[in-house]
């Protein structure tokens, strides 16, 4: 339920950055989510196709960077994609480390066309 | 579908999602810090006692000026078992929503006597994942989480145990009787978050309870000071 919120503010997003001139679209989105943040592409895809309609979202592509969470290893520094079960250091068998990656969650950029030199 | 890529630019963003949120959270932020309010929020599944905590904490805690903002999907039942103790409280139910955010604290805010508080527990909708990504405005996050839950449950929920500043396993009555190993339980949680205690407690029986009072007590000794 949480990504009817987390879609309201991909729209308000783009809309900031999309040319004001009506003669260009926004044909692609690429947002990036981390792993940890727990977010469903689905999800906001299904919000998406709900909300977009009449903004200049409108007929864009939703594509999503999925990033693993990473641990970097208190005990040696050694960075690893923990497992579901596992979160043990490969090296030097330490359990966990902090948090590198994995809670990314961003619009990262957006991509434009004229009207028309889009979809058939 | 053709496409001209030629007439097609990129637009470079990198624009954090959810920032309306946190803006309204930190709007929060300055109003309870302006009445000098400490604010925890608590997070936990539905059914790991986070009620029944807050009763028992703020009969422990009576000298205390504490205050509650209970969210639920529906229902008034929690506030108004809070509400029997006395204490100020605000039930908001997030009609369908897993989580509140900072826009309906801003709102609940009105119905509380902020300048009598020192004090306030947000009690979240029960549920681990979704109310992690959703700031309040709150100074602390806590986790519960109730012995027939299981010891495993970092590893299935690593965003929680990773934001809390605090995690307190609750109903520690049934430890005889359940097989959750809490030695297990505090290395997985040590191995996200080294700087989180382990507070382990019976809101039933009051074992542990004051581990839990004095850590809010001192939570509240740092405000006092600010």
């Amino acid at each position: 339920m949480h990504e009817m919120a987390v879609t309201e503010d991909i729209l308000r997003i783009v809309e900031a950055h999309a040319p004001a001139d009506t003669a260009s679209q926004v044909t692609d989105i690429h947002l990036v989510i981390g792993e940890l943040t727990s977010f469903i592409d689905d999800s906001i895809q299904f919000y998406f196709d709900i909300l977009s309609p009449g903004t200049v979202a409108e007929g864009a592509a939703l594509h999503f960077r999925r990033i693993e969470t990473r641990f970097r290893c208190r005990r040696c520094g050694h960075e690893f994609e923990p497992e579901a079960r596992d979160w043990l250091c490969p090296k030097c068998h330490a359990l966990g480390g902090d948090v590198i990656a994995g809670k990314e969650f961003y619009v990262e950029s957006i991509e434009v066309a004229a009207k028309g030199m889009t979809l058939e | 579908m053709s496409q001209d890529r030629s007439s097609s630019s990129k637009v470079p963003i990198v624009q954090t999602l959810l920032t309306a949120n946190e803006e309204v959270a930190a709007d929060n932020r300055l109003v309870f810090q302006g009445h000098g309010i400490k604010v925890v929020n608590i997070m936990a599944s539905p059914g790991a006692g986070k009620t029944t905590l807050l009763l028992a904490t703020i009969q422990a805690l009576a000298d205390r000026k504490i205050g509650v903002i209970e969210g639920d999907v529906a229902s008034q039942v929690d506030a108004d078992l809070i509400a029997a103790t006395g204490a100020p409280v605000v039930q908001i139910n997030t009609g369908g929503a897993c989580h509140l955010d900072a826009p309906m604290i801003r709102h609940g805010l009105k119905a509380l006597p902020l300048d009598g508080l020192e004090m306030i527990f947000v009690e979240n909708v029960g549920n681990l994942i979704c109310p992690v990504s959703f700031d309040l405005g709150q100074d602390l996050n806590v986790g519960l989480i109730s012995v027939p839950e299981g010891h495993d449950k970092p590893y299935k929920y690593p965003g929680i145990f990773e934001a809390v500043d605090l995690v307190v396993v609750t109903k520690s009555d049934l430890l005889p009787y359940l097989d959750f190993e809490v030695d297990t339980f505090r290395e997985l949680v040590h191995g996200l978050n080294p700087d989180a205690p382990v507070i382990v407690l019976s809101a039933k029986t009051g074992e542990g309870l004051t581990d839990w009072t004095t850590w809010l007590a001192a939570q509240l000794g740092t405000s006092a000071q600010a």
